[in-house]
């Protein structure tokens, strides 16, 4: 972190940014949030441990808007949807000088609590320096220990990789945490009747408040205004209040997303209702590999999408039903 | 012995056609008095590619029972390319829908060219009786729409 | 609000007699926006639309609905007289009560009910229209024929005469088509080349024409107007302008073994070619494939023995790109292929030929030089068959469901005449019916029935099997007698059902012009507009759009011709005002709709905008409503919402479905 620091401050002292975009200390030691930093002083509160989920891509976009470039500290999952971003002209790559920052996975402070670890006042194991696979948690009831790994977000679990797709330098070593099939929970559900699948979301999707915190996360999901706050489908305005409106919602923010979704979890990381949202785009990923052949969006910045594309071979509708 | 007072479930099926292909096509079947059930409602778009999610979406919300959309066959679309995207689109939405636990038997998508008067009212004929066998969506609908 | 007329037709008795017109009016009063409902006997008729203008006036209706036929039919009519009266076209909408209830729905209750529903959703509809003014483009005054046969050629000489551009495009050497292979025509027995020869040369000489032989279309894009062809013209391997057509290198050719295919390959042709003797051009190409020089590199000889140094091993394909405002199609026909009917075998014996075997069989420039011999051993039949039918009105998958239409006359026409030249040899023919509507047609097969004996049998052959002798036995049945049949024949004849020439189904793609399941290209309407393609400015001609026979192929071709000329005749088109629209305050600039649209009609500027008191220049679609044709690709596309269509608006759509789900 140190290095990453010194770093920053560098390249704000000589110019060659205007701001840095990373993470600063939240009130609790595991809620580190998005922050600018432009002077010297601002870095006391700059933090990069495994906490810092948040992927900064997404406000390159109106940080392209901004005088001069943004130094922005990039987890490698994180590269891809600047990438994506870059394709679809939100950010102005000129206007980005990225730190590739190293990644050893990141924690889920749900799955720490779901461990029964209540009263945290201080979490040491969770730097990015750190070689240590155990979290060492000091609470009002005393230390307690768990694994690092155990602790881990799902999303790092089904990491796409340590490489980072695009960067202008690296600090930091990353890990590969990829201990788990990508598509196996969206597999699990498929293998289900249709009755249980419908429990299943329905079960799920009640628990939506529509707080939109998944869609203001979402790198993908940045129309300047979205379907659902215009009157362009006369799909607006209200709460919901029926059973179907969520999943309305919920499928089309994934149907718009997808193909262009890199599969980032930060939907289900910020859900505060703890909805497994990733399903539905990892759904539609799934699908897209199997029917269109292997494609993983931010991958690179000019590939055509796969649903602004076609072959005349491709697979009918009614394979959905001949599948069963 | 007991007698069957149940009225006959009549669902409420919506069916896109595009303009230049199936439309001609339901109008062929109309001109030939090739009859499928009157549960069966068309919306005339320009090209299957002009259907969105949203659409479908918006009718099962409504009530409907089922979906269907019609367009012309792969390699003859009017606009060229307008049935490939919506081929794709709607692979993905309908796989979507049975992720979800909704049956699939409701929602369809058929190419009928603008020749196909028998093959139109053949594939509504199905599909009512697809959907009618599937009985009344309660997973979809916006229970206020209720009557 | 709207203002809105509904005006429920009873087209006579085909929508009033299952549909309660009066409560469909009543129903639609109390619909939102309705201010006036009537009903009316016809409403297409020139009282019935005066009645919607005075509606129109008196209620100062500001929307229109009409409950009637399928818009596809009257959405015109019901447009114009609306903007008569003084309201804009796009302010109209028809609700389809006749081929998507009426006609299908026997329940008058049902009917009517469906009827309301549907009257529901276009009035939900309109109510959400908003006036549209079309745009206008560019008629570019030539036109373009593919396919150069009798069709194709009639088609390009009625466009010249009338003073446009033609470019024919053929894809063999020669212009002439189908007709050019036939002997003799039904009913006047004139020879075929006689009157066709004529027409060719006059097409290749008229000033307006111009002929591309061994080419191929390739690319099509465009719209009514205004399209841009790619024209692959492949390599002939003989400079066309330095030719003088005198056949020696045909002569010399080494390669003599290969397939012929103008005579149905049953004989041979030369490497170098022309395909037959009035080819036009009379300029060879070189079959590369069969070629020596091209095949090991050695030979030449074409080279040596070629005064005019014509010979170019060298040539390459090359690709035209032309312009166009009007595009026919003449693609013709080819006979089916005969895989599916071992029973007849034509692949076992050479003595089963088809029917256009048989026409150059007995042409003097065929294969036998005109004598009616067996393939096989050269002896002259004394016993023919002729089977009719053969995978014409089939009910299985192995043929065609259509009948072909001229195998019944050609079928008596070739009795009669080897009857008449060759009186000593039986001629039988089994049918299942003779079909023989056209003007001379019927006594003219009661003339080879009755003037020449032939022997028609009623009855249908199920097996032709070869014997050891070389006979062929034919066991068929006599429905007349209700007696089974065997008889020995020396040759026996299919009268092959006849298909679109396969060729067509990719002309067909890129047109994007409709095709049938038997690859006969659908017109604009079956009775009213036959000649059309649903698909602005593509024209029909000849058998590519049904089976048809010569004279009929000839006025079809007229009238193609005459609907090319009546669109080449304008300066400017009128452009569908439906085209798609962005709204540049939530266009997010993502490219994603420019991915989609087939035409390339969006493009992006940077655009100063104002968003609720933000000035900022934003990357914005822009769509170009001259290209734009309006498909919706886009729309779907966009994930805000920002690109919308006209006339087929996210709102109105939902409206729809809304009224259908109420």
């Amino acid at each position: 972190m140190q290095e990453l620091i010194n770093r920053a401050k560098e390249l704000l002292a000589d110019g060659t940014v205007a701001r840095v975009l990373g993470w600063k200390a939240g009130d609790l030691p595991y809620n580190p949030e998005p922050a600018y930093f432009e002077k010297e002083e601002d870095f006391e509160n700059f933090v990069y441990n495994g906490f810092c989920g948040a992927n900064l891509s997404k406000y390159m976009i109106e940080a392209s808007k901004l005088e001069g470039k943004t130094l922005v500290c990039l987890k490698p999952c994180d590269t891809y949807s600047f990438n994506q971003l870059i394709k679809e002209h939100r950010v102005d790559r000129e206007k980005a000088y990225i730190i590739g920052v190293g990644c050893k996975g990141k924690l889920d402070i749900e799955k720490i609590k779901g461990m029964g670890i209540k009263g945290i006042e201080s979490i040491s194991g969770a730097e990015i320096t750190d070689g240590a696979d155990t979290l060492t948690i000091q609470t009002l009831y005393g230390e307690k220990t768990c694994s690092y790994a155990d602790a881990m977000l799902e999303r790092c679990h089904v990491c796409k990789g340590k490489e980072h797709k695009i960067y202008d330098e690296l600090i930091g070593e990353s890990k590969e945490t990829k201990d788990a099939e990508r598509f196996d929970s969206v597999a699990a559900i498929e293998a289900m009747s249709p009755e249980e699948k419908f429990a299943f979301f329905q079960k799920e999707l009640s628990k939506c408040i529509r707080c939109n915190a998944c869609r203001n996360v979402c790198p993908a999901c940045s129309c300047r205004k979205c379907v659902f706050d215009s009157n362009k489908f006369d799909s607006s305005q209200k709460a919901n209040v029926d059973s179907f409106e969520e999943k309305m919602f919920h499928i089309i923010r994934a149907f718009h997303v997808a193909g262009r979704c890199t599969d980032c979890g930060e939907c289900s990381r910020v859900c505060p209702q703890g909805i497994p949202l990733h399903l539905f785009n990892r759904k539609f990923i799934k699908d897209i590999n199997e029917f269109y052949g292997e494609y993983q969006a931010g991958e690179d910045t000019d590939s055509r999408g796969p649903l602004t594309d076609f072959t005349f071979d491709d697979v009918e509708p009614g394979i959905v039903a001949e599948r069963g | 012995m007991s007698i069957e007072t149940k009225e006959e479930f009549r669902p409420k099926i919506v069916a896109f056609c595009c303009n230049w292909c199936s439309y001609a096509g339901a109008d062929l079947a109309g001109s030939s008095r090739l009859s499928y059930p009157a549960d069966v409602k068309i919306i005339r778009v320009p090209c299957s590619c002009r259907v969105n999610p949203m659409f479908i979406l918006r009718a099962f919300e409504k009530g409907a029972d089922g979906v269907i959309l019609c367009g012309c066959h792969p390699g003859d679309c009017h606009y060229s390319t307008g049935n490939y995207y919506a081929r794709r689109r709607m692979t993905l939405l309908f796989s979507m829908l049975d992720y979800i636990g909704v049956e699939n038997g409701r929602t369809r998508v058929e190419w009928v060219s603008a020749a196909e008067g028998v093959k139109f009212s053949t594939t509504m004929n199905e599909f009512v009786e697809k959907v009618r066998s599937l009985g009344k969506n309660v997973r979809l609908e916006d229970l206020r729409c209720r009557n | 609000m709207q203002r809105i007329g509904v005006f429920v037709c009873h087209c006579g008795s085909n929508i009033a007699a299952t549909v309660d017109v009066k409560k469909v009016v009543e129903m639609a009063k109390m619909e939102p926006g309705v201010v006036h409902a009537e009903d009316y006997q016809y409403m297409c008729s020139e009282a019935g639309q005066s009645k919607i203008a005075e509606a129109i006036k008196n209620e100062k209706l500001t929307g229109l609905v009409v409950c009637s036929c399928s818009p596809r039919m009257h959405e015109t009519t019901f447009r114009k007289a609306a903007e008569r009266a003084g309201l804009n076209p796009y302010m109209v909408e028809v609700a389809n009560i006749r081929e998507h209830c009426s006609w299908i729905h026997k329940d008058m209750e049902e009917a009517t009910k469906k009827a309301v529903i549907l009257a529901r959703a276009a009035i939900a509809k309109v109510n959400l229209n908003a006036s549209l003014k079309p745009g206008e483009s560019l008629v570019t005054k030539r036109a373009l024929v593919i396919g150069g046969g009798i069709a194709g050629i009639q088609t390009a000489l009625d466009i010249a005469e009338a003073g446009y551009e033609v470019d024919i495009v053929e894809k063999t050497p020669s212009i002439g088509g189908r007709m050019s292979q036939l002997d003799k025509t039904f009913p006047t027995l004139d020879c075929s080349a006689c009157i066709l020869t004529p027409k060719m040369v006059e097409a290749s000489a008229h000033e307006k024409i111009n002929i591309y032989t061994y080419s191929e279309v390739e690319k099509v894009s465009g719209f009514v107007g205004d399209f841009t062809v790619d024209i692959r013209k492949k390599a002939r391997s003989v400079d066309m302008d330095k030719c003088t057509g005198c056949g020696v290198c045909q002569e010399k050719c080494p390669s003599k073994k290969n397939s012929n295919e103008f005579n149905r390959g049953l004989n041979t042709r030369s490497a170098i070619y022309t395909p037959f003797a009035q080819a036009i051009p009379n300029v060879p190409v070189i079959d590369r494939e069969n070629c020596i020089k091209f095949k090991t590199g050695k030979c030449g000889v074409c080279a040596k023995v070629c005064q005019a140094g014509a010979i170019d091993y060298e040539q390459k394909d090359e690709i035209l790109t032309e312009k166009y405002g009007a595009i026919v199609v003449a693609t013709g026909f080819d006979t089916i292929k005969l895989d599916n009917y071992d029973e007849y075998a034509y692949n076992q014996s050479k003595d089963v030929i088809t029917s256009l075997e048989l026409e150059r069989i007995m042409n003097a420039a065929g294969p036998t030089k005109g004598h009616l011999e067996r393939m096989s051993d050269g002896k002259a039949p004394k016993n023919m068959v002729f089977i009719q039918c053969v995978g014409s009105r089939c009910a299985d998958k192995r043929g065609k469901s259509y009948c072909s239409k001229i195998c019944c006359m050609y079928t008596a026409k070739h009795a009669m005449l080897i009857r008449d030249k060759y009186p000593d040899v039986n001629v039988t023919v089994f049918y299942i019916d003779v079909r023989t509507p056209g003007k001379n047609f019927d006594e003219f097969y009661r003339r080879a029935v009755e003037e020449y004996g032939v022997n028609y049998i009623k009855g249908q052959v199920g097996k032709v099997a070869p014997q050891p002798n070389g006979q062929l036995l034919v066991q068929g049945v006599d429905l007349i007698d209700n007696k089974q049949i065997l008889m020995e024949a020396d040759m026996v004849v299919l009268a092959t059902a006849i298909e679109p020439d396969p060729s067509v189904r990719k002309i067909a793609t890129m047109l994007t012009a409709s095709i049938d399941t038997n690859n006969f290209l659908t017109e604009a309407h079956p009775k009213l507009r036959p000649v059309e393609s649903p698909t602005a400015g593509i024209f029909l001609s000849g058998v590519c759009q049904g089976p048809k026979d010569i004279p009929e192929t000839v006025s079809q071709a007229g009238a193609a011709a005459v609907k090319a000329i009546g669109l080449l005749a304008k300066d400017k088109l009128m452009t569908n005002p439906c085209t798609a629209k962005s709204d540049e305050l939530l266009c997010n600039g993502c490219s994603t709709c420019e991915n989609v649209c087939p035409y390339g009609a969006i493009t992006y500027e940077d655009k100063e905008v104002n968003d609720h008191g933000i000035r900022e220049t934003r990357r914005i679609a822009v769509v170009n409503n001259a290209l734009c044709q309006g498909c919706g690709a886009c729309t779907v596309a966009c994930p805000s919402g920002a690109m919308d269509l006209q006339g087929f608006s996210n709102r109105q759509i939902i409206a729809e479905v809304d009224a259908i789900c109420r």
